[in-house]
């Protein structure tokens, strides 16, 4: 069985939200949209998001780290918000996990955002419908967008790549590959969702010095005789002839 | 009720909607990314990068991503505005003129003013990238009085760099990530360079390299080093010169690159009594004089114990030592007189003044000096260095830098960034793999060949300026300054103030133009800058003297012209607004001759193509400037017997030639006839189809050979001059020691036979023009009490916001609305500043009401916010209750543009050599506003109004959707 | 949470009709078994039925301002097997439709013995009719009650005395709300219905009590250590990736300020339950004291709704905590 998926790296995201518009701005005039924006040029203006990048700052100064953290539907093995759907609009699609929102069935009651603890389900506060991540479902199955451009659009727009996109359940894909080799984990692992989407932690490089290191035959202060050299004048032993 | 959805997730909407895709080159910041603009019923569906470009590989950003909701801009200007007789400036009441009336106003303004006296016309443009074009109309118009923003960006950085290796970071060459193995980032939050670094630094990470950020805030990529080293801001300098002084005191420098390809082993007359002192000795006076480095000068050698010319067969200098000439003159290679300079910059003196521990500073110069020494990285590359010698291999020292205005916008900017890339040097990793690595046009000589006149009377009525209005002075004979000394161009740049200013001084015209001094001008023509705003400093003040007239009731500043897209701040001050194009609605030209987009492995430029007609009655500034020039009658836009020379932007594109036949001009690639040639050739008709078929760039891949040891590389530099892009093939070896710098110092202390400074600029020409770098407090903080305004304030760019663009944006300002202050929770408790807390920040010169973030991730003798996220209240055609008036602030009000000087009078705020605007020096307090304090930023301005043709967005919704089709 | 106005009248209202529907039907069965004298069919009864109604009605009303699309709101019965909220679509209805028979039945005097039980007693439809509503009653405060305590991670809400609360109150408030009836419509009952009110507000005091008691000492789950999965005890939000609100900022905070959190605390204890219990004593002879007595009590529902909403602390604000 396929489950689809986003691995995304902390270990490199910057937090430049290009993966926030650019998902915005594929999904505004798709399927999915219009996802429509209030008071767009006045107070407080607040729009329809499918992926937010946020920012959390851990420890104290001067041991910190700051973290952005991208934010999208999980796409949860085990979603909390598809079974308490009364109408059925939110369903879970066997075929590849992707956890969908059937715009036109949906009541807007708003249960299902209740009932997701990460918070990834956000009202189109003018159309009344709940609105989530498609995982772009309606760009990794076109068939009108070339072949390499089947990629969600927030994983195509990531300058760093701390996106990937995959099928978790292929041990071979590099989505496990990374989950794997990177010591992937899912977010709130307490309320048993199972999300798909996994996040890989910041990994340091670090280097250590060796004293040896520092001290070389090679130094190249020695080739220019910055060693102390005393002017001949000076008093040497040659100097005492008492032996 | 079947289980079926109902919706289709995947159809494309509507099914038979007519799709097609186009690619250019986005400005929705100066990366300059290819995009792909995908289109549906001939609306802009999508946007995305262009995975054929070699910028961004198909990536793009938050601002590229969000180039629809500029089309779709409330605040974008549609109609040539006069203001209206009788109105205020600033009130924002104009009425919509033709552009023939536009023009014909234009041109007789400008026509007088050519015909008398030229300096009366200033032009003065922003963050653009056509400076081919503007410095050229500048030029031919006969105004001296021309720069682009680069003087309040970070000049310092490009002068620093440039006057010491030929080459610098910002568009002009860059850390070669993809071989570095230690990667050491400082003051930089987001930079020019934004996709393209984004993706280096990610695959560097992930290749196991070693990221450290030397900055006082850790936000956006120092948030993903694996170490941050908090610094107090303007204290770079004593870290760079502690870390000299290690590298010199262990040993770990790259000794064999510093004798061979810097001038650290050329001997310098140490005579005191010498005309030519602190000057290198020359062996003989060169043949030629031209602007290259002649290679003439001494070593002392290690093996036969005597001076030599430098890179004799088998010879090696000394670094280190003192020798006596045969004529007596003493002489010491100028690596000794470093290690001199360093001997007191020690770890613990630095760590005084920067905040961080003195360990600290000992192992990041052991770690840049063993990772360079011991993880070399060796190409298989053969290629011939400038004295004949073959090299079976390029050698690199892995380890890169890269730094930006973190460094640049101090006052003591240009010597910090000598000090880098001198360090830089000292590691051995000039344009070798691993390290910093050139970006054609560049290395150029040292300094490059541009120069600006050198005397006022190179400013005549109706004729071209004779010479660059832009250059790289090498020595006081090269400053653009009347016989008394005085300055010719309005901003004072090349003057005796700030000689080396090779950007100008945008920050002051405004100020200098209003004072009159130097002179009074009568028209000022600002374009892409929001000069009543976030690009300058001292805002309440200087919008006051935009409005500010003289007793007869002119304005002191007489005509002031903008050319803008959008209703800006800035625009509401002008007499006459020219309303511009988006960059979806014009051809622009990344040029050669300006600021291309090239790689390291070669040169690259490229073009923006019109994917929509201009919008309402917008002319492209290009077409603006070609139509002047043709109603001008200026000899680079007319023919012969005055008539037009080019129909249009594009056409001048394809025909221009910087002088009749050269073969060069504003695009590189798909030159001669059939567009065979590249770099040199003549015009080919199809040039931009060609570049439109070629995803609208030119990327000309040198080979190998070429690609590296640029300064010393005979094949590249023999190319390079075949290609015009240099004059002269001879090497750039890099100045650790500065022989420009002593020529200013020289002239200062009377000697020499150049021009000398004016008395009253004899001291600081002297202290500030050092041969070596040497660290001294920012100037603005050593007349500041520390006492009374003890932290420093700094802004960065926020990876999602251009400057003042994007506030229109739809999208992008709901990701910044607003700004706060960010205060470290220690000083922020100590002032009693609650979290989200309202406060006020205080310098000597303004105060501003603001939020407080608390945050730890902040020096605690530092705060920063975004940069220009706060606006005026109505501008952008944001309503008056936007936040961005209302809860956001602009920290320049509390910026100066200038200081007070002891002996009366004032100087520009910034740095003494450069004239780089200080931005980052301000000291301030901070304290919590009191109870009952509105809840509102402060200072508040009148709300503009919106104005004629503009279409401000009262909607409570707004719902894109492409193709027109809402569901 | 952010108390949802439409939710908080809903479950209060259909809550007092519930209620009263179990009052009638319980007199009914008293005087069924001759505890109670027996009340008119259609004075009473299908009066009283009618008043049930109306709270149904206006229950069902003020739910459809909930909804985003309430002309799709025929489809929300579709997922019963999965969803409460489905089952509550579907129950109401049912529920609705049987009180209203009832209603008729007892209108209508629909009383033709249907089952003969021992003695004079004879089944006719309303007891029938009735038996169902009660079951559907039941169903109904279930479905209510689970729709919250079903969501695992409502950690104030994932427990049984979430439906035993919904149960009580509006039994509580029912009964209340019968006694006034009675006083009007059928003075011997009052006692009754106001002795019942009196029980069941102190068992919903108890349970209320033992909820807030049991919310007051949970321990999130949730950290933001879980929530961004970074484990170290100090992790401060800085922003929240857009700054004029969204939907998460909306939906999920209250936006009151700890005091008004905490005056509306003893607020609703007092007006849900002491008020009530101190008016009902001497209420069983005052008419205007039951009047008042409801009034207060149902006043305090909305506190107790509002309190009930906003007490609950949903695990996404630890992503939605500042801007910058
Ligand atoms: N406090 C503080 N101030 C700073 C800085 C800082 O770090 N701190 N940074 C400084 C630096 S480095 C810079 S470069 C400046 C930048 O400052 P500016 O050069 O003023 O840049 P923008 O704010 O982007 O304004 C440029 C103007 O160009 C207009 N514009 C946008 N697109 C087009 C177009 O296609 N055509 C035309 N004609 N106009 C267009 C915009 O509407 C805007 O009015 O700010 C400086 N100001
Ligand atoms: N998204 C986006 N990209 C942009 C721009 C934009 O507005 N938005 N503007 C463009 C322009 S015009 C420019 S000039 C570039 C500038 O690009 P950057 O050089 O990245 O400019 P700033 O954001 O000013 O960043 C300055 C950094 O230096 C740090 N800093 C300040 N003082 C000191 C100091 O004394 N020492 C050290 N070590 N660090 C210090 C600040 O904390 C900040 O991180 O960005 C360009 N790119
Ligand atoms: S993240 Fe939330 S919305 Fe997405 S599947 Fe999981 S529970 Fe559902
Ligand atoms: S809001 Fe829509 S998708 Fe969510 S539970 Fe209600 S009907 Fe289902
Ligand atoms: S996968 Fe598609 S819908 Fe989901 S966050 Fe990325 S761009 Fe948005
Ligand atoms: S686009 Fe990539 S780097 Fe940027 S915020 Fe999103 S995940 Fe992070
Ligand atoms: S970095 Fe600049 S040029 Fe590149 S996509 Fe973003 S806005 Fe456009
Ligand atoms: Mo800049």
């Amino acid at each position: 069985m396929t489950q689809l998926a986003l691995v995304i790296d902390l270990n490199v995201c910057v937090g430049c939200h290009a993966c926030v518009t650019s998902c915005k701005e594929w999904n505004t005039s798709g399927p999915a949209g219009p996802l429509s924006d209030s008071d767009p040029y006045g107070a407080n203006p607040s729009g329809t998001f499918f992926n937010r990048v946020q920012t959390f700052e851990v420890g104290t100064f001067p041991n910190t780290a700051t973290v952005h953290f991208p934010k999208s539907c999980l796409h949860c093995e085990e979603p909390p918000c598809v079974p308490v759907c009364p109408t059925g609009a939110s369903y879970k699609r066997k075929e590849d996990g992707i956890v969908l929102v059937d715009y036109d069935k949906c009541i807007g009651c708003e249960y299902c955002s209740w009932a997701c603890p990460y918070g990834a389900r956000e009202i189109d506060a003018k159309q009344k419908v709940m609105k989530k991540c498609t995982l772009c479902v309606d760009r990794i199955y076109s068939t009108t967008l070339p072949e390499a451009d089947r990629r969600p659009s927030c994983v195509m727009a990531c300058p760093t790549s701390a996106r990937l996109f995959g099928d978790v359940h292929d041990p071979e894909s590099v989505v496990s590959k990374a989950i794997r080799e990177s010591a992937g984990y899912a977010l709130m692992p307490e309320w048993g969702t199972q999300p798909a989407n996994h996040y890989l932690p910041r990994r340091k490089t670090t280097m250590t010095i060796h004293e040896d290191e520092l001290m070389r035959v090679d130094n190249p202060l020695k080739i220019d005789g910055k060693l102390p050299k005393p002017s001949k004048q000076q008093p040497t032993l040659d100097d005492s002839t008492s032996w | 009720m079947s289980s079926t959805p109902l919706h289709d997730p995947i159809g494309v909407t509507p099914a038979d909607a007519k799709l097609e895709m186009r690619t250019t080159t986005c400005y929705m910041c100066a990366c300059r990314c290819g995009i792909r603009v995908h289109l549906r019923d001939g609306e802009v569906r999508y946007i995305d990068g262009n995975p054929n470009h070699p910028l961004n590989n198909g990536v793009i950003c938050a601002k590229g991503s969000s180039g629809i909701m500029k089309q779709y801009s409330p605040a974008r200007l549609t109609q040539p505005l006069l203001r209206k007789k009788g109105a205020e400036r600033g009130a924002g009441d104009f009425e919509p003129i033709s552009w023939e009336q536009t023009f014909s106003i234009l041109a007789e303004r400008l026509q007088k003013i050519r015909s008398t006296d030229p300096k009366k016309f200033a032009l003065f443009t922003g963050r653009d990238q056509m400076q081919a074009l503007t410095g050229l109309f500048a030029r031919q118009f006969g105004t001296p009085n021309y720069a682009a923003h680069g003087g309040f960006c970070s000049v310092n950085m490009a002068a620093g760099m440039i006057y010491t290796i030929g080459g610098s970071f910002w568009e002009f060459g860059g850390p070669d990530l993809e071989r570095a193995k230690l990667f050491i980032m400082i003051g930089t939050a987001e930079d020019h360079h934004s996709n393209p670094l984004k993706i280096a630094i990610s695959k560097f990470k992930r290749d196991g390299g070693r990221f450290i950020s030397i900055n006082p805030v850790r936000t956006g990529y120092s948030a993903i080093a694996d170490e941050w080293v908090p610094i107090k801001p303007g204290t770079d300098g004593a870290l760079m010169l502690a870390l000299i002084h290690e590298l010199i005191a262990m040993g770990l420098y790259d000794r064999e690159f510093l004798a061979r390809y810097t001038n650290a082993g050329e001997l310098v007359n140490l005579d005191a009594e010498h005309d030519e002192f602190g000057m290198f000795v020359r062996s003989e006076v060169p043949k030629e004089e031209g602007c290259f480095d002649p290679q003439n000068k001494l070593w002392w050698d290690r093996i036969s114990d005597k001076p030599v010319i430098t890179h004799a067969e088998g010879a090696d200098p000394y670094l280190f030592g003192e020798f006596k000439l045969s004529d007596g003159t003493p002489v010491k290679p100028s690596f000794q007189l470093l290690q001199e300079r360093v001997k007191d910059y020690t770890p613990d003196w630095a760590a005084k003044i920067t905040g961080i521990p003195a360990e600290t500073i000992h192992r990041l110069a052991y770690e840049m000096g063993i990772t360079a020494r011991d993880q070399k990285v060796v190409l298989p590359i053969a290629w011939t260095d400038s004295w004949g010698k073959e090299h079976e291999t390029v050698t690199g020292n892995p380890v890169a830098f890269h730094a930006m205005r973190g460094l640049a916008a101090h006052s003591n900017g240009f010597h910090t960034i000598r000090s880098l890339a001198i360090l830089m040097s000292m590691l051995g990793t000039i344009d070798r793999p691993g390290g910093f690595r050139h970006k054609a046009p560049f290395p150029r000589p040292i300094p490059p060949c541009a120069k600006t006149p050198n005397t006022h009377r190179a400013v005549q009525p109706d004729t071209p300026l004779d010479g660059m209005p832009l250059g790289w002075p090498a020595d006081p004979d090269d400053l653009f300054v009347d016989d008394e000394g005085k300055p010719v161009r309005i901003d004072k740049a090349f003057s005796w103030e700030h000689p080396l200013s090779v950007h100008g001084l945008m920050h002051n015209v405004i100020t200098n133009a209003w004072r009159g001094d130097p002179y009074k001008i009568d028209t000022l023509l600002i374009f892409m800058a929001n000069m009543g705003w976030n690009s300058t400093m001292n805002t309440v003040e200087v919008r006051k003297m935009l409005n500010d007239k003289e007793e007869n009731g002119e304005y002191k500043i007489p005509f002031l012209v903008v050319c803008d897209a959008f209703e800006s701040e800035m625009t509401s001050f002008a007499d006459l607004i020219l309303p511009d194009t988006t960059y979806l609605e014009r051809h622009d030209v990344m040029s050669m001759l300006d600021r291309p987009i090239s790689e390291f492995d070669g040169p690259v430029d490229a073009i923006r193509v019109p994917i929509f007609p201009p919008k309402g009655e917008c002319k492209p500034f290009q077409e603006v400037l070609i139509e002047l020039g043709s109603r001008l009658k200026l000899p680079a836009f007319s023919n012969q017997d005055g008539s037009r020379k080019f129909r249009d932007y594009p056409d001048f594109i394809i025909n221009y030639e910087t002088a009749p036949g050269s073969g060069i001009g504003f695009l590189s690639g798909y030159r001669g006839k059939g567009g065979e040639k590249s770099m040199v050739g003549e015009p080919n008709p199809r040039q931009l189809e060609m570049y439109e078929a070629n995803n609208c760039v030119y990327h000309h891949e040198l080979p190998q050979s070429y690609q590296y040891m640029r300064n010393w590389n005979k094949g590249y530099l023999e190319w390079s001059q075949r290609n015009r892009i240099t004059r002269y093939a001879d090497p750039i070896q890099l100045h650790i020691y500065s022989e420009v710098l002593q020529t200013f110092r020289l002239a200062a202390q009377g000697k020499g036979l150049t021009r000398k400074p004016p008395k009253h600029l004899k001291q600081r020409v002297e202290t500030f023009f050092d041969p070596l770098p040497f660290y001294y407090e920012p100037l603005e903080t050593q007349i500041t009490d520390l006492h009374k305004y003890p932290l420093a304030a700094i802004t960065q760019r926020p990876m999602a916001m251009y400057h003042s663009w994007d506030s229109q944006n739809a999208w992008l300002r709901q990701i910044h609305t607003h700004n706060y202050l960010m205060v470290n929770t220690v000083t922020a408790k100590e002032a009693g500043i609650a979290d989200g807390g309202w406060m006020w920040i205080e310098s000597p010169w303004g105060k501003v009401r603001c939020m407080c973030r608390h945050s730890e991730s902040v020096e605690p003798g530092t705060v920063w916010t975004w940069n220009a996220i706060g606006k005026s209240a109505g501008a952008w055609n944001l309503l008056p209750s936007a936040n961005e008036s209302q809860l956001g602030f602009l920290l320049n009000h509390v910026i100066s543009e200038e200081l007070p000087v002891k002996t009366g009078g004032t100087t520009s705020n910034s740095d003494p050599i450069t004239g780089q605007a200080a931005w980052f020096d301000v000291r301030v307090r901070i304290y919590p506003a009191e109870a009952g304090e509105p809840e509102q930023t402060s200072p508040q301005f009148e709300p503009l109004k919106p104005y004629p043709g503009t279409k401000p967005y009262f909607g409570k919704w707004l719902a894109y959707f492409a193709g027109g089709k809402k569901k | 949470m952010k108390p949802p106005f439409s939710v908080i009248f809903l479950t209060t209202l259909i809550g007092v009709g519930q209620g009263l529907f179990l009052a009638l039907y319980t007199g009914q069965l008293y005087s069924f078994f001759d505890l109670l004298p027996a009340q008119d069919s259609r004075s009473f009864y299908a009066t009283g039925s009618i008043i049930a109604l109306v709270f149904l009605g206006a229950g069902l009303f003020a739910s459809f301002f909930h909804l985003g699309h309430p002309e799709r709101a025929w489809r929300s019965a579709a997922m019963w097997r999965t969803s409460w909220l489905s089952r509550e679509v579907i129950v109401l209805p049912a529920f609705i439709g049987t009180v209203f028979l009832y209603g008729v039945a007892h209108w209508f005097n629909f009383n033709a013995p249907m089952i003969e039980l021992s003695g004079s007693h004879q089944v006719d439809i309303t007891l029938i009719l009735g038996a169902a509503g009660t079951f559907l009653s039941f169903a109904l405060f279930i479905s209510t009650g689970m729709i919250y305590a079903c969501l695992r991670f409502m950690q104030e809400w994932h427990t049984p005395l979430t439906p035993i609360n919904f149960t009580l109150f509006g039994g509580a408030s029912g009964f209340l709300l019968a006694s006034v009836f009675a006083a009007m419509a059928a003075p011997q009952l009052t006692g009754f219905y106001a002795g019942w009110a009196i029980i069941l507000t102190a068992l919903a005091f108890i349970s209320r009590s033992a909820s807030l008691w049991r919310n007051s000492r949970i321990k999130p789950k949730s950290s933001l250590s879980t929530a961004i999965g970074i484990k170290h005890p100090n992790i401060v939000q800085i922003s929240q990736g857009s700054m004029g609100g969204s939907f998460n900022t909306r939906a999920f905070f209250h936006g009151k300020s700890a005091a008004f959190i905490r005056t509306i605390k003893p607020g609703f204890i007092v007006l849900t339950f002491i008020l009530p219990l101190i008016l009902l004593v001497p209420g069983l002879s005052s008419p205007k004291l039951l009047v008042a007595a409801f009034v207060i009590q149902y006043a305090g529902l909305l506190a107790e709704r509002w309190f009930f909403f906003a007490e609950a602390n949903h695990p996404q604000n630890l992503y939605y905590q500042k801007v910058a």
